[in-house]
């Protein structure tokens, strides 16, 4: 009888584990865990550093790095105005399609417009590469083992080999990549990009920017998510409460 | 009037079509009420209802996600992240589809093992048992093909992994591969086909469902103790009795479901189904959904790959068999004291299964996987035929009524329950 309460605990448990294995399993370096704002039931983005964030994706990552998934029409979410939004699209060119002469042309971005791709095609990322394929980031923190940690680790990373390591040419020695050598060299480097609200872009405090911004990207739905997954929860509770009592009471009538 | 006797409707719309078509009284006796319903049963008889409920997320979904989803290699990848853009509560609708599965099968696996322990495939439900094991097997197809439609990387290397399993077939082997892909890869074609398995395949569950359930209302539900009703004092009116106990857990399921969906959604996924399907390059681990782990354990246990085929089918299939390798006279664990020991041991087999599948191929993983495999199918061929053969069973009590009520009303009987004076 106790061997069996016993076990009857340990299945789920063990279901867990085992679950949890599968998708922990690899040899790569664990990240460390950060603080963020988004995680937890009531996780929200802070939209200060989604707009930075943003920034440091535009003027740094966005010479190589598409984000195919996002829209201008998207910018309004992460607290930009429509008219701010409308003028950030404007300042891009993306192809208009083809004219009366058969023509290809371009013209300003409008708010319905995907974020431009900084090359054509595959072929022409991996050219100007090195041979290595910049990957869109819209969906880069889902794609990741450890998501968001891995990232901000990733970006702030980069040092020097160890003594010995025979490093290939062209690449960089990144403490989280798995396998060390990756084709990226470090995009951030100290005030890089320029603050308007005056914070001070450190290395830190932009990876920490736009790994906010990528999750953001990933996953534009986590805010609404969060809430209603609130609600719900709150009411899927008392109904079950209330089923309770309803058992209770049938019940009563005949063996309790 | 064939069929006998029928009941009187007193509602006039439904005497009209009764007298036309006896379709309500037809469903009320292989669906629907009078359904004598054991007084004991606990809720690990609830699944049942808690697999319905998840059948019916699965198609309302699904046919949402279909009106959206672009079945095209071209296309596929893209559609799915409009839908968790770009369509309204599309993300909600998708999370659900995705999570729903793992409740379905997490929901199978229990009603699986309830059946298994208290030996709900004896005599006389072998036919409902079977029903259960061909619903499993429509399951696991239905839930391998869903998992292809996104087409990322993960769908695409799963299917290319299971559909190569058909070229190990002797002679055929090849051109059936060929004849599933649709082309001498997995592409456009295979995706396409998949498609329209996965939309067709539930409804197929759906019929099953419904033979599955009159099979079961033709004897009733068996119950913890084993022991069939002697009469009206054994058994309860399904509603509101059980209707109302199974509520709760229906609650509790959807608070648990709730939480997966809205605040772990991607708990059970691999972060290579977001990279695009890519033929060019392989990702290092391919690892299957969880609910398909121990199976594919047992696929890579044997050095063979015919062989591995063959125990990989054979390890569901051999359910089919449950009911008539069981020897035993008693059906419930509860009075097989040996069998509930061996009972737990295969569980936990189960488990170790599921963690060696999950698992690079290689080392102690695979060790572990053969034993697991070899004890797995022990388990079927020689456990429990010898054991129920040489078992002494527990006493195993009177009625079912006995044991329910409680000491200070050990007077209650047949004539004074509430049922009985009805
Ligand atoms: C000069 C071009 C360039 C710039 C600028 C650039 N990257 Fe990259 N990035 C690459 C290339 C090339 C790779 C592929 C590296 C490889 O495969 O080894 C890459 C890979 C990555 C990866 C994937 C790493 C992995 O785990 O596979 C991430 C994440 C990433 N970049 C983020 C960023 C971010 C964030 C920025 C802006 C702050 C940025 N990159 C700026 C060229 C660039
Ligand atoms: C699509 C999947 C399935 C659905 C929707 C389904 C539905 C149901 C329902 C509603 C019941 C009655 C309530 C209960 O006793 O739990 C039931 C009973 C039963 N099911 Fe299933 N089932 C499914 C799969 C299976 C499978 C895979 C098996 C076995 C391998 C199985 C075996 C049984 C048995 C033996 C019973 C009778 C239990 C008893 O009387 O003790 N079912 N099923």
């Amino acid at each position: 009888m106790k061997l069996n309460y016993y076990l009857k605990i340990i299945f789920p448990i063990s279901i867990i584990l085992v679950t949890n294995f599968a998708f922990a399993a690899g040899d790569a370096p664990v990240p460390p865990k950060r603080q963020w704002s988004f995680n937890g039931m009531f996780g929200t983005f802070e939209r200060d550093k989604l707009q930075r964030g943003f920034k440091v994706y535009q003027e740094v990552c966005a010479s190589c790095h598409s984000l195919k998934y996002i829209n201008f029409r998207n910018l309004t979410e992460i607290g930009f105005t429509n008219d701010e939004a409308k003028f950030i699209a404007s300042q891009a060119t993306v192809p208009g399609g083809i004219d009366d002469e058969g023509e290809a042309f371009e013209r300003p971005g409008r708010l319905s417009d995907p974020l431009p791709r900084p090359f054509p095609n595959d072929n022409a990322a991996r050219a100007a590469n090195g041979g290595a394929l910049p990957p869109d980031l819209s969906l880069i923190t889902k794609n990741r083992n450890y998501g968001p940690n891995y990232i901000f680790a990733l970006l702030t990373g980069y040092v020097d080999p160890p003594d010995g390591y025979e490093l290939s040419p062209g690449m960089s020695y990144n403490e989280w990549y798995p396998g060390h050598q990756i084709a990226m060299a470090s995009p951030l480097s100290d005030e890089i990009v320029d603050y308007p609200d005056g914070t001070k872009a450190t290395i830190s405090q932009m990876a920490e920017d736009i790994t906010h911004f990528l999750h953001w990207a990933a996953n534009p739905e986590l805010e609404e998510r969060h809430s209603l997954g609130f609600q719900v929860l709150i009411f899927l509770t008392l109904l079950t409460v209330l089923f309770w009592f309803v058992k209770r009471a049938v019940w009563r009538k005949i063996d309790h | 009037m064939a069929g006998g006797p029928r009941r009187q409707y007193n509602n006039p719309i439904i005497r009209w079509i009764e007298y036309r078509l006896p379709i309500v009284s037809t469903m009320e006796a292989t669906l629907g009420r009078d359904m004598p319903t054991p007084r004991n049963l606990n809720y690990w008889w609830s699944m049942g209802m808690i697999l319905t409920v998840a059948l019916a997320i699965q198609i309302l979904t699904g046919i949402f996600l279909a009106m959206h989803y672009v079945p095209t290699a071209e296309g596929a990848f893209d559609s799915v992240e409009r839908i968790m853009r770009d369509v309204n509560n599309g993300w909600m609708i998708r999370y659900m589809h995705a999570n729903g599965a793992s409740l379905f099968f997490a929901a199978v696996y229990i009603h699986i093992m309830r059946g298994l322990y208290y030996g709900s495939y004896k005599a006389p439900r072998e036919l409902l048992w079977i029903l259960g094991v061909l619903l499993l097997f429509i399951m696991m197809a239905t839930a391998f093909i869903g998992y292809v439609l996104p087409w990322g990387q993960m769908s695409f290397w799963g299917a290319t992994v299971i559909t190569n399993l058909f070229s190990a077939i002797p002679l055929i082997g090849e051109t059936l591969t060929t004849w599933i892909w649709g082309g001498f890869a997995v592409d456009n074609p295979t995706l396409n086909r998949f498609f329209s398995l996965h939309y067709l395949l539930p409804f197929v569950i759906a019929g099953i469902t419904v033979l599955h359930i009159w099979a079961l209302h033709v004897h009733g539900p068996s119950n913890p103790l084993g022991i069939s009703p002697k009469g009206k004092h054994d058994t309860l009116p399904y509603h509101p009795y059980y209707t109302t106990k199974y509520l709760t857990v229906f609650g509790i399921t959807l608070i648990i479901f709730a939480f997966f969906v809205f605040y772990e959604p991607l708990y059970l996924n691999h972060p290579d189904s977001f990279k695009p399907a890519d033929p060019l390059s392989t990702p290092s681990h391919i690892v299957p959904e969880w609910y398909f782990l121990p199976f594919y354990a047992i696929l890579r246990a044997i050095p063979d790959k015919l062989g591995g085929v063959i125990m990989f089918i054979a390890s569901v299939a051999i359910l089919f068999l449950v009911p008539f390798l069981d020897t035993s006279k008693v059906r419930s664990a509860r009075f097989r004291p040996i069998y509930k020991q061996f009972y737990w041991i295969f569980i936990a087999d189960v488990l170790l299964l599921g963690w060696c599948g999950s698992q690079p191929a290689g080392g102690i993983a695979l060790l572990l996987a053969r034993l697991g495999t070899v004890y797995y199918f022990a388990h079927f061929l020689l456990v429990m035929p010898l054991v129920g053969w040489f078992e002494k069973p527990r006493a195993i009590p009177e009625g079912i009524s006995k044991p329910v009520i409680p000491k200070e009303r050990a007077g209650f009987t047949a004539e004074t329950s509430p049922e009985a004076a009805e």
